[in-house]
């Protein structure tokens, strides 16, 4: 496989790539830090990617970075039928009650730009013959909820963006997969207390990998939390507005 | 279970900013990783794991800090490439190895992987990141091997990876009647096997008082090896603490005895996987919950030679005498001190004991066990001690003086500290 990945230096993105590099697939890293690509590309070589790991400065801040970004990574790879997005912005709802500047940057990047991301490479995939698009949402789009209200909301229109693709392209080759991980334990989540039913990166990367290779067009992970959000979608509002969840 | 705050962050350098100390994966036995009060803050290096640059003609790999021994055999095993020295859990970072200088079942032929480390990046307490070898920041080098944390906050680790000839080993392992036997063994295998240890019995008593199995191995060689990679092996998951009777002295005499004539006949010789051979412990995940919420605490000291086996078998009578219920022993010679300021091994006879702790015996017991160390000449592993006195310390190590220099020197104020540094050296909380 030949996959573009924009966010994996870190976290879960960072697992998935980690996994991509073990099988032999090409890889090309997108991001912010010139240096911190280095080191992951390094990383993912002597891990096993196939050939040198390509790198591409991106910024989900910046949406005049997200074609130049794909078009370095098409010529570095030569062509690519994956990308993988993992890039996100994460603030806690308190501090965005009282910053409409931090939640303007949020909202921007984790729905407008994402999207716009999303768009950018559904064009060059489906240029050639098609690809996997999958994009990390979040369970936190499932529904209203008091400690996520401004990131939920991004979530939850990115996830169903991501549906409508699937259903508009899926027949033309284009397989979207919109991964929803509950909470994981990365350097995003640390310091938070992890609830029960939290996951390791690695394990969520492998489930993620495993529905890219079959093309499944949503995948919770860890697995669990399928179930913890069916039960969740269908509590009585009277119940969401007392819980603290 | 200690309170505490803990920054992880993938990029360590910034998550050690405004921290006291850096943590790895928290196998320590003692309290070395610990935060030495709940409002100083500890750097969590686990998410730091990114291997930077490796050499394949020279075997020279570096990596950060949070790099661990797990990931690095899943990686490099098969390729035909190990770790200089491993110790007993792959469950440890590369950060922690160099912290605790850790020593294998190669110690007599090998050294501590210190002696394999050709560089380390540091943060040290003033914020500056220093890159240190033996040609550059020599005396800061040498005390942070085995150094246990306190010099600086390793950021990166630079070593050599050795090649092996298969990833399978040869292994040679016999039943042992008792402690003279056990000794004479270890030093009659050190002449012939790269890889040696004992494990004892350490309830057994009288005539058979240090019985046990004595095991060598070496890597195999490619025409004995199986043709196909070692598998991974599943690992069992420990589900619950274990109720405290699951650890009284009849269960323990039965597991103890078990594992003795499980090893029937009197020597075995095969190939052996590798998981099996250097991290027996780790086919258990969180096997530490068996011994309940209590816990358990482990006591290692190597003891300088003497020309009978006195040394080992004075320290077990005395173990046994002051009412220690030991559940795990294993024994091993440690050839030459390595280049680490403070690192643990000395030429002698390392004895680690592992045993549940007792809330009023296991003070007297560590306190007892420590003078014999202090009369021997000997000293404790710091990476494994919880509950030695600072007076104690003091006494078994001269070295401590020229530590505790280099220590000042990079840091006056002693910003960098952890709950063990407290307890051993005085350090504000």
């Amino acid at each position: 496989m030949k996959a573009v990945l924009f966010g994996a230096t870190k976290g879960m993105g960072r697992a998935l790539a980690r996994l991509m590099a073990a099988r032999g697939d090409r890889l090309c890293l997108l991001g912010r830090s010139a240096e911190d690509l280095e080191r992951s590309a390094r990383d993912l070589e002597i891990r096993g990617a196939q050939g040198p790991v390509a790198t591409a400065f991106c910024d989900l801040l910046q949406p005049e970075s997200f074609a130049p970004a794909l078009e370095k990574a098409e010529r570095e790879l030569e062509g690519f039928d994956a990308v993988v997005v993992t890039a996100g912005v994460m603030a806690p709802q308190e501090e965005m009650e009282n910053d409409p500047q931090l939640a303007a940057r949020l909202l921007a990047a984790d729905f407008t730009n994402t999207v716009l991301f999303c768009e950018e490479s559904r064009r060059r995939l489906l240029e050639k013959t098609g690809g996997t698009l999958c994009v990390f949402s979040s369970v936190a789009g499932e529904r209203g909820r008091k400690p996520v209200i401004l990131y939920g909301a991004a979530k939850a229109g990115l996830s169903q963006y991501l549906e409508g693709l699937d259903h508009k392209f899926r027949s033309r080759g284009l397989r979207t997969v919109c991964v929803k991980p509950g909470f994981v334990k990365t350097g995003m989540t640390a310091g938070l207390k992890p609830p029960p039913f939290a996951g390791e990166p690695e394990a969520v990367a492998r489930r993620v990998l495993r529905a890219i290779d079959r093309g499944r067009p949503v995948v919770y992970a860890p697995a669990a939390w399928r179930g913890v959000m069916f039960v969740i979608r269908n509590l009585p509002r009277l119940v969401m507005r007392r819980i603290e969840f | 279970m200690v309170d505490g705050l803990v920054f992880k962050s993938e990029d360590l350098a910034s998550a050690t900013e405004s921290a006291s100390l850096t943590r790895g994966l928290g196998r320590s036995y003692g309290d070395s990783s610990l935060p030495a009060g709940a409002e100083t803050p500890v750097a969590d290096a686990t998410a730091a794991d990114r291997l930077l640059d490796f050499d394949p003609d020279s075997g020279v790999l570096r990596a950060e800090a949070g790099a661990s021994l797990f990931d690095l055999n899943r990686i490099f095993l098969h390729r035909g490439w190990f770790v200089p020295v491993s110790p007993g859990t792959q469950f440890v970072t590369l950060g922690g190895m160099a912290a605790s200088d850790v020593h294998g079942k190669n110690h007599h032929v090998d050294g501590c992987f210190g002696e394999h480390v050709r560089g380390l990046k540091i943060r040290v307490a003033d914020g500056r990141i220093v890159e240190c070898s033996d040609s550059s920041e020599l005396e800061l080098f040498r005390a942070t091997i085995g150094g246990m944390g306190l010099t600086g906050h390793i950021l990166e680790v630079e070593f050599t990876m050795r090649r092996i000839a298969s990833p399978w080993i040869w292994g040679e392992s016999e039943r042992i009647k008792n402690l003279d036997l056990m000794v004479s063994g270890l030093k009659e295998a050190a002449r012939d096997w790269p890889m040696t240890v004992g494990w004892v019995d350490c309830l057994a008593r009288g005539d058979h008082l240090g019985r046990g199995i004595l095991m060598k191995g070496r890597w195999a060689r490619p025409e004995e090896a199986p043709t196909k990679p070692p598998s991974r092996k599943g690992r069992i998951r420990v589900p619950f603490e274990f109720p405290a009777v699951a650890l009284c002295k009849p269960s323990m005499k039965a597991f103890n005895l078990a594992y003795y004539w499980k090893h029937f006949q009197h020597v075995r010789r095969g190939i052996l996987h590798p998981d099996a051979f250097f991290y027996p412990l780790d086919a258990l995940d969180d096997w530490n919950l068996i011994y309940g919420r209590r816990g358990f605490t482990q006591y290692q000291c190597v003891l300088p030679h003497a020309d009978d086996n006195g040394p080992a078998r004075r320290f077990l009578e005395l173990f046994v005498s002051a009412g220690g219920m030991g559940f795990l022993c294993v024994i091993k010679d440690c050839g030459a001190e390595g280049k680490g300021v403070l690192s643990f091994p000395r030429s002698g006879m390392s004895i680690a004991m592992d045993f549940p702790i007792h809330p009023s015996k296991t003070q007297i017991i560590v306190d007892r066990l420590n003078e014999l160390v202090i009369a021997e000449g000997g000293r404790i592993y710091l990476t494994k001690d919880t509950f030695t006195r600072a007076e104690h310390f003091r006494a078994m190590e001269p070295r401590l003086e020229k530590f505790t220099a280099v220590r000042r020197k990079w840091d006056p104020e002693l910003r960098i500290r952890s709950a063990q540094s407290v307890r051993l050296l005085g350090d504000r909380a």
